[in-house]
């Protein structure tokens, strides 16, 4: 066994695989942070965990069914996910990886989205901008450099330390295991620490990274990881939604009041497949799942409220929301109509490009070329338009962001399929 | 009232194409539940659990377990309810639920294909339509699958129809019904092949270029598409052991062609040539290897973009370099006198479809390796078009030809009459070659020459040559 799977290392936990609930002294600054909670908080994270398991169900079902090129299952991270994604403030910035389904559904964005971009008609499709929710990075690590160069802008922006909550601003990105072999994660971590930005860096190491198990990533455990570079670093039990919350929030505090980056390991387990192209019986034995599953972050929070006394009315309640959702998206995913193909060219720059302009009319000729076959996408042209404008999600038509932070990587995503 | 749905086998992994029916859990007549598991199929990667996207009545089995299906083919039939998901989803654009647009003769090989892919039959179930023999389609239109691979083709989209080639073969992965679910009364067309050849567009467009009938090109893709290397491939069928086909034997004894036009003006000029000078020939053997580099990265240059670059062009440099220092070459002998020429008309064989012939390039010494580069493209152009006038082809001092695009190492050409000096580029490809007493495998060429003895003695032409090959060896020199 590898240091980093030892249970000798001190690990934020405050519910038991059981569902008992402890604040060891060792944690009590962050077991502070769970006063703020009301029972209204804690039937939120389950019911927002149960959803997006029931959601992450669906899509694999749906990408089975051809209707997604590909999914990425979160099973088993939702703990990691929603107690994280409520621990980030009203102000606060995240960039994601591209397995966030469960921070994202704490901020709002419309879970349509994600699946668009996975069957191909968008590339991310929600505003950055409206959500402070990043667009999800396929390349690995790339996303903690946009973080710590979003926190350093922060930092220059005098936003940080003030003391004033609506203008004290915090960073948060989440990485997998996989990437913190990356190069680009211990560059951001470097540019973090020497910079002193406002910024948390959250692993989730579920343990995989595709194929490649964490000791093929690591020697140390992954808390130690800024270690070096002067990022102090806590391990949590990422399957416990409380801890996740708890640490999360202090930490992200810490950052916004001005102390300086820190990083958050959480210990959890990717109980699905890498994503739906990955077959993980290959690589991992079913007794390792199974030892991971009795960890299930939901439910362990599940014993907890009903010893508490929340009855099966509201487990039911989130059954039947969940079976909702998933029914909603289903039809919806059915009814996802293609861009047009002018969407390819209209947003990769933000001005005019002669070459660009030259490729789309070579396509557009290429497809009138098609003479026996009217283009569809025409007809569905307005459709489309229509739907994006219609949508309140914080979803937007193209264009009117161009001028803004990001400006066009933000028109590129709307531009893909909105 | 009921609808007919049919599940076309998805591409579960990222580009598979084709998967095996492992296990059926469900059979006709059963009824099924949305995302209740129907068979498990086993692809390239790996073993996965089908969910059925409908809820209702199992009509068909569309394969054996055993079978492999093409990925997008209808591997199963369901009777549905009426405004089950996918039929009739709210808003949903009309184009879910397309079919695809037949003609008679590809409605009869639909249901031809359909019945070929239906070895389950359904039992006599009370409402269950007919599915074996579908018939017509309804104006609805499919969705482009323009870009990007596996979402709209898997989940049913329509192959599209470019034009239709006549000859052309059929496509290998058949078009799909584009389903999720359709109305039984529209008699649903499935696994329609088309005479369409699959390529991508720069394939199709390379094929033009290089004149290229890609109806006839054996497609090697993965998925029956022709690939740029197969249209490269056919185009280069001239050289050796590619597409040996052996005509048949003409009936007649003999086949007599009249000497008239080109060919009566070429065996007038190789006759003139061959009995008034005296000719001796010459080779070489050089390493091409860093030539091939340099014309990589001027196909690679902005400047040469869209400028056709071959190893000719160096070549053609490399003559021009070597007759400046061994300008004898290039020269013309009269009874009376050696003229020789202290500018360059290069002239190039040129095969046309009406004979050889052999335009030059006027003053090409003069040319930069841009210029040189466009006027060789621009003078192949006209001789292939047949367009080449009487003056493009008189006044050559020297010439090139280029045998190795046959496929041939070398040749003992002829000298174009007037001139002094020709040389053949051979074909250059990988062969052992000795460097620093270690055998490599290098790019290879063969140059011959043939000169008019009356002009160039053996040292001369052995120093051009020489000093051809040099240059080939290292174009570098070309800096000098």
């Amino acid at each position: 066994m590898s240091e980093q799977d030892s249970g000798n290392i001190p690990m934020v936990q405050f519910l038991s695989p059981e569902g008992e609930f402890a604040v060891p002294s060792q944690w009590g600054e962050y077991g502070e942070y769970l006063k703020r909670l009301t029972e209204a908080d804690y039937l939120k994270f389950y019911r927002d965990m149960a959803r997006i398991r029931r959601f992450d169900n669906e899509a694999t079902a749906l990408q089975r069914q051809g209707q997604l090129g590909l999914w990425i299952p979160a099973i088993g991270q939702e703990g990691a996910q929603v107690g994280s994604g409520y621990g980030v403030g009203h102000n606060d910035h995240i960039f994601p990886s591209y397995r966030e389904h469960g921070v994202a559904i704490t901020h709002g964005i419309d879970l349509m989205s994600i699946l668009k971009m996975l069957r191909g008609v968008n590339h991310g499709g929600w505003n950055p901008d409206a959500t402070r929710f990043h667009l999800y990075a396929i390349v690995l690590g790339s996303q903690a450099l946009h973080a710590t160069g979003y926190a350093m802008g922060v930092k220059f922006d005098g936003n940080m330390g003030t003391g004033d909550p609506e203008v004290d601003q915090a960073v948060i990105t989440y990485i997998g295991d996989g990437a913190t072999a990356e190069g680009d994660v211990s560059e951001a971590l470097l540019f973090a620490a020497v910079n002193n930005t406002p910024q948390v860096f959250f692993i989730q190491n579920n343990q995989w990274a595709i194929s490649s198990p964490t000791s093929s990533q690591t020697t140390v455990p992954l808390y130690r990881r800024g270690d070096g570079f002067g990022v102090p670093g806590i391990r949590i039990d990422g399957n416990d939604v409380l801890a996740s919350y708890a640490v999360t929030a202090k930490l992200m505090d810490d950052a916004r009041a001005g102390r300086g980056p820190s990083l958050i390991e959480a210990l959890t387990y990717r109980i699905g497949a890498h994503t739906t192209s990955d077959d993980p019986t290959k690589y991992r034995s079913n007794e390792e799942t199974e030892r991971w599953k009795a960890r299930d972050p939901i439910m362990r929070l599940e014993k907890f409220l009903r010893n508490q006394g929340v009855g099966q009315a509201f487990f039911d309640d989130c059954a039947a929301d969940g079976d909702k959702l998933a029914e909603e998206i289903r039809a919806k995913t059915f009814a996802l109509a293609n861009p047009p193909f002018e969407n390819m060219f209209k947003y990769v720059y933000s001005e005019p490009h002669p070459l660009i302009e030259e490729q789309l009319a070579w396509l557009t000729e290429y497809e009138a070329s098609f003479e026996d076959e009217a283009h569809p996408s025409t007809q569905l042209h307005n459709v489309i338009n229509e739907e994006a404008l219609a949508d309140k999600s914080g979803e937007v038509a193209p264009v009117e962001n161009s001028g803004s932070y990001y400006g066009g990587i933000a028109g590129a995503s709307n531009g893909g399929g909105e | 009232m009921s609808q007919l749905a049919y599940f076309n086998l998805p591409d579960v992994g990222e580009g598979l194409t084709e998967a095996e029916i492992v296990t059926w859990m469900v059979k006709p007549g059963d009824t099924v539940g949305v995302n209740q598991i129907i068979c498990e199929i086993e692809t390239a990667k790996s073993l996965v659990e089908l969910p059925c996207p409908f809820a209702g009545t199992i009509t068909q089995l569309m394969a054996n377990e055993g079978d492999t299906v093409e990925v997008g083919k209808p591997i199963i039939a369901v009777t549905v309810a009426d405004g089950a998901v996918g039929a009739s989803t709210p808003g949903a654009p009309a184009q879910q639920m397309h079919t695809m647009i037949a003609t008679n003769a590809e409605t009869a090989a639909a249901a031809q294909a359909a019945q070929a892919a239906a070895p389950v039959s359904a039992p006599a179930s009370t409402d269950a339509p007919a599915v074996a023999t579908p018939v017509a389609a309804t104006e609805e239109k499919a969705p482009a699958n323009l870009v990007g691979y596996g979402v709209s083709h898997a989940m049913g989209g329509t192959r599209r129809r470019g034009r239709t080639v006549p000859g052309g073969i059929p496509a290998p992965a058949a078009a799909t019904a584009a389903l999720p679910i359709a109305s039984a009364q529209q008699n649903i067309v499935v696994g329609l092949g088309e005479e369409n050849v699959i390529a991508k567009p720069p394939t199709r467009a390379l094929a033009k270029e290089l004149n290229v009938d890609i109806t006839k090109v054996t497609p090697t893709g993965l998925a029956g598409e022709v690939t740029r290397e197969d249209v490269v491939n056919a185009a280069q069928q001239a050289s050796v052991f590619r597409n040996l086909t052996t005509p048949d034997a003409p009936s007649e004894r003999e086949t007599r062609i009249p000497v008239k036009g080109v060919r009566k003006a070429i065996a007038n000029a190789m006759v003139t040539s061959a009995f008034q000078a005296p000719h001796v020939s010459i080779f070489v053997d050089v390493d091409a290897t860093r030539t091939m580099e340099y014309v990589k990265r001027l196909k690679a240059s902005t400047d040469f973009a869209g400028v056709k670059v071959t190893p000719l062009l160096i070549m053609a440099k490399a003559m021009m370099w070597a007759v400046r220092r061994n300008p004898m070459v290039n020269a013309t002998f009269t009874d009376e006198e050696i003229i020789v020429h202290n500018f360059v008309n290069f002239g190039i064989a040129a095969a046309t479809p009406r004979g050889l012939i052999v335009p030059n390039i006027k003053d090409a010494d003069q040319m930069s390796m841009l210029e040189l580069a466009k006027a060789i493209e621009q003078l192949a152009t006209t001789a292939r078009e047949g367009k080449t006038q009487p003056a493009e082809m008189q006044n050559g001092t020297i010439t090139i030809t280029n045998i190795g695009v046959f496929g041939v190492d070398t040749g003992t050409p002829i000298l174009n009459p007037g001139e002094c000096a020709i040389v053949a580029l051979g074909s250059i490809r990988p062969k052992p070659w000795v460097v620093n007493n270690e055998i490599q495998v290098r790019q290879v060429t063969t140059i011959g020459a043939t000169f008019d003895h009356r002009v160039v003695d053996g040292d001369v032409a052995s120093r051009f040559v020489q000093d051809v090959a040099s240059v080939i060896e290292e174009p570098a020199l070309l800096l000098d």
